[in-house]
């Protein structure tokens, strides 16, 4: 019905708090059955535009569009399609676990002949099953988040939006979160996810924004990403103690394209690392350890952003 | 003891800042609540004649009433102090675990804990009192010692309590304490009204509890009536509850936060 | 603002609901702190009434002598409709809306704000009429309902439940930490004692006398004290209507001001 027509569509969309600007005038379209994700540090913007695009939070100013719908006239029925897992669980502490899906299927308005099965399935799939009659309250953290992302799936939604979801969870519960995601996404269902993990946004994502300071830094796949912003190696040079402080970077001047430093170790970027580490060699410079390795995510971050992605 | 009084210069501090609401409802609860009933019911009674006045003992209703709801006002913040800020201190704010984990034992933290609870009581009791006498329903210099023996009363409630609450994982029974035990007694232990109008085995009921021990030595002492032997057996009484109270949560305390 | 929440009303009653079906729930695993909330003015009552009734005797209500505990009865039900929905929609609402953050949820579903003040106004209407009819009940067993009037006692009792929730809601929305709650507090003790409550307004001195004739509470004993004992006349309109403003007025103001928490 809707066509190929953007399920998110923002024009110069803008948050303030205030004097304060999260969301600085960003441009965002995501097509149905995509898998979309941001990047981007701490305070950057990203959960203030994704709980905008849940209808929970009015821009500031600047054009929102979701599902076609307008979220300041139409916020319960877009509500009704979308799915949410925010940063900070928000579960119901005062019901049990399987209560907690019950109720919020409720909110849907589902029967309850419908949400019993659903909620049995996902309480089966997130390995909270046996926990079904527990208060919430005692669950560990991981739990709770698995409480949360299972919360999201109940009515179903066409749109589903993850903020930061696999933190927290073991190795485990993320493989088999990303496999379920996977599967969904090949169901029909779009994806509008944030994260911290490289591996998580190469592995999910088809197309991706690393916003920094409310605006949007770069866009693209991840492959592309790395393509346009950084070169195809990395070399890592690290020192013993408090020798990085007093080096001259001027003498690396010359090796591959760029050099970032960071508080533990230098960045090399260069096509071809071996080469690079030859080059330094000599010049005199005698790191402690030395790492060629391809580039990722991360540098792309790094070169975009000068932080790193993990703080 | 000197370890203990960390734990209670921690609340004093802490509380620094909500000082002046608890000052307010300090000095207003007892003007509102005698203003209240004492002027307004108070009038109603007196006003009946003699048969009002010769079950009061022959004093004013206000006068009457005073020691009681001193009594009374003392219990409920001893039971107040004892149940959520309790639980607060071991699951929310869990400055309980903070400050056993420096080198005050559980049993520092715990007579620490009874001892701000004793500032709070002493204080407001004072308040209290000196509400009453502005209103002119003292008659004895022996209203002094009602606030030890309001802090008596409240204490015979709290460090029982306070060990309670220690053994609580869940703070489901809170309400139920509050509801059916701290709330009738507040309203059938002769604080409002002499126990003669109660039925004969409500009578009896009423003086098991601490709380009729201690609205009992109040109207003693606010009213210049006291008969050492009642007033000795009074606090006996109290003190039975209070060491009790000690005792237990000593263990109570040990076990949740040492276990 | 208020024609959008009787839109909404009309609309979202059914939304609403679902929020009241979630209390519902979570009732079962508190029935009995729940079920407690009767006995309270039952505990005022049989203190008041059979310690204090005896030393009192009679009372004046309009020129009759009434007993009172007659007297005092109808009072307690007002107190209780009061403080029932004042609890529901300051300690237990401000402990979902800040510190439990239940809303926060609820609003990432079809569920909007409006639900939300509609739905808990409802919830301690529904909690607060199931205390009332028990307590009414509790009045016509001990013999303290003097007028076929009474009949309209159960919803008067829930207007004066609807005044002070929507006033609750509205306080609770402003308020920035637990102490301010304490505050509130010390302001709902002295209405709970001066209100006409405990001793008719006769024995106050003048001055009082005006500004306890200001306070909700007042309209609201006023209301079903004339019910329950047959005095009914046209002032009672003026009761109705001061509790209905004050409603509606707090439903307004706190869907307004619940948005701005909630939707950051
Ligand atoms: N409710 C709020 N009130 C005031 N300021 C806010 C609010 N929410 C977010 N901010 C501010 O907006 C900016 C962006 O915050 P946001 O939470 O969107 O960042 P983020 O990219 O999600 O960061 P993180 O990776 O830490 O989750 C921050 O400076 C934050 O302080
Ligand atoms: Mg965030």
């Amino acid at each position: 019905m809707d066509g190929a027509a953007p399920l998110v569509h923002a024009r110069g969309l803008t948050k303030r708090f205030g004097k304060a600007t999260a969301v600085d005038g960003i441009d965002v379209d995501v097509a149905p059955g995509e898998a979309f994700g941001f990047l981007g540090p701490n305070g950057a913007g990203k959960s203030s535009t994704m709980r905008m695009i849940g209808c929970t939070s009015p821009p500031t100013s600047g054009t929102l569009r979701i599902l076609g719908l307008d979220p300041a006239a139409d916020g319960p029925r877009i509500r009704a399609r979308l799915g949410v897992v925010p940063q900070q669980d928000t579960l119901d502490t005062e019901l049990t676990v399987f209560e907690n899906l019950l109720v919020y299927g409720r909110y849907f308005d589902l029967p309850r002949g419908v949400i019993r099965p659903r909620a049995a399935e996902l309480l089966a799939f997130f390995q909270l099953a046996e926990r079904a009659g527990e208060r919430v309250e005692p669950l560990s953290g991981g739990m709770k988040r698995r409480l949360t992302i299972a919360r999201a799936l109940i009515n179903e939604p066409q749109l589903l939006l993850l903020d930061e979801p696999t933190t927290g969870l073991d190795p485990q519960a993320r493989h088999a979160l990303w496999e379920r995601l996977y599967r969904l996404k090949q169901q029909g269902t779009t994806l509008v996810l944030t994260t911290h993990y490289m591996d998580e946004a190469e592995q999910l994502c088809d197309r991706l924004v690393v916003m920094d300071g409310g605006r949007i830094a770069a866009e693209g796949s991840p492959g592309e990403l790395i393509r346009r912003h950084v070169s195809r190696e990395v070399l890592e040079l690290r020192f013993a103690d408090g020798v990085q402080d007093h080096l001259d970077l001027g003498v690396l001047a010359g090796i591959g394209d760029r050099v970032e430093a960071l508080p533990d170790r230098l960045l090399l970027y260069a096509d071809d690392g071996d080469a690079a580490a030859a080059a330094v060699h000599d010049r005199g410079v005698r790191p402690a350890s030395l790492l060629a390795r391809r580039s990722t995510l991360e540098d792309v971050f790094l070169s975009l952003t000068g932080r790193t992605l993990v703080d | 003891m000197h370890a203990a009084l960390r734990q209670t210069e921690h609340e004093l501090l802490k509380h620094r800042q909500v000082w002046r609401t608890s000052l307010a409802s300090w000095f207003l609860t007892p003007l509102l609540f005698l203003g209240s009933l004492g002027l307004g019911i108070g009038q109603a009674i007196d006003r009946s004649g003699a048969a009002g006045t010769a079950a009061l003992g022959g004093v004013r209703y206000l006068a009457f009433l005073a020691p009681g709801l001193l009594a009374a006002t003392a219990m409920q913040v001893g039971a107040g102090e004892s149940l959520w800020s309790v639980q607060g201190g071991f699951k929310w704010h869990r400055f309980f675990h903070a400050s056993a984990a420096t080198p005050l034992r559980p049993t520092d933290v715990f007579l620490g804990w009874m001892t701000w609870i004793t500032i709070r009581l002493v204080l407001s009791a004072t308040a209290f009192v000196a509400v009453a006498a502005l209103l002119g329903a003292v008659r004895s210099p022996l209203a002094l010692l009602a606030v030890p023996a309001a802090a008596l009363t409240g204490l015979a409630f709290a460090a029982p309590l306070t060990a309670f609450t220690a053994t609580c994982q869940q703070e489901s029974t809170f309400p139920l304490i509050m509801r059916f035990g701290v709330m009738p007694l507040f309203l059938f232990s002769g604080a409002f009204f002499p126990l003669s109008q109660l039925p004969a085995t409500l009578q009896a009921v009423a003086q098991a509890t601490p709380l009729w021990h201690g609205v009992d030595l109040c109207r003693a002492l606010m009213l210049g009536t006291v008969d050492l032997g009642s007033a000795l057996i009074h606090v006996a009484v109290l003190a039975l509850f209070i060491v009790g109270g000690l005792a237990w949560g000593t263990s109570t305390f040990t076990r949740r936060l040492a276990p | 603002m208020i024609a959008s929440l009787v839109a909404s009303s009309a609309l979202g009653g059914r939304r609403a609901a679902r929020l009241f079906e979630r209390n519902l729930l979570v009732t079962r695993h508190i029935w009995l702190v729940v079920a407690a909330g009767f006995f309270e003015p039952l505990f005022y009552l049989l203190s008041l009434g059979i310690g204090i009734g005896d030393l009192v005797g009679q009372v004046e209500v309009d020129g009759r002598l009434v007993d009172y505990r007659a007297f005092v009865a109808p009072a307690m039900l007002a107190a209780s409709a009061m403080n029932g929905a004042v609890f529901d929609t300051t300690f237990n609402f401000y402990y979902k809306l800040r510190f439990a953050r239940t809303y926060d949820a609820v609003v990432s579903t079809p569920l909007g704000v409006d639900d939300v003040a509609l739905g808990e106004t409802l919830w301690a209407l529904a909690r607060g009429g199931v205390y009332a009819a028990a307590f009414l009940l509790v009045m016509v067993v001990m013999g303290l309902i003097g007028s076929a009037w009474a009949v309209l006692a159960l919803p008067a009792a829930l207007l004066i439940g609807f005044a002070f929730a929507g006033a609750g809601l509205a306080c609770t929305s402003f308020l920035r930490s637990w102490q301010d709650l304490d505050v509130l507090q010390l302001a709902i003790l002295p209405m709970f004692l001066f209100s006409g409550t405990f001793a008719p307004l006769a024995a106050y001195p003048a001055g009082l006398r005006w500004v306890v004739q200001a306070t909700p509470l007042y309209h609201g004993v006023e209301l079903l004290r004339s019910l329950c004992t047959g005095a009914v006349g046209v002032s009672l309109a003026g009761h109705v209507l001061y509790l209905t403003t004050m409603g509606v007025v707090g439903l307004a103001v706190a869907g307004r001001r619940i948005g701005r928490v909630l939707l950051a």
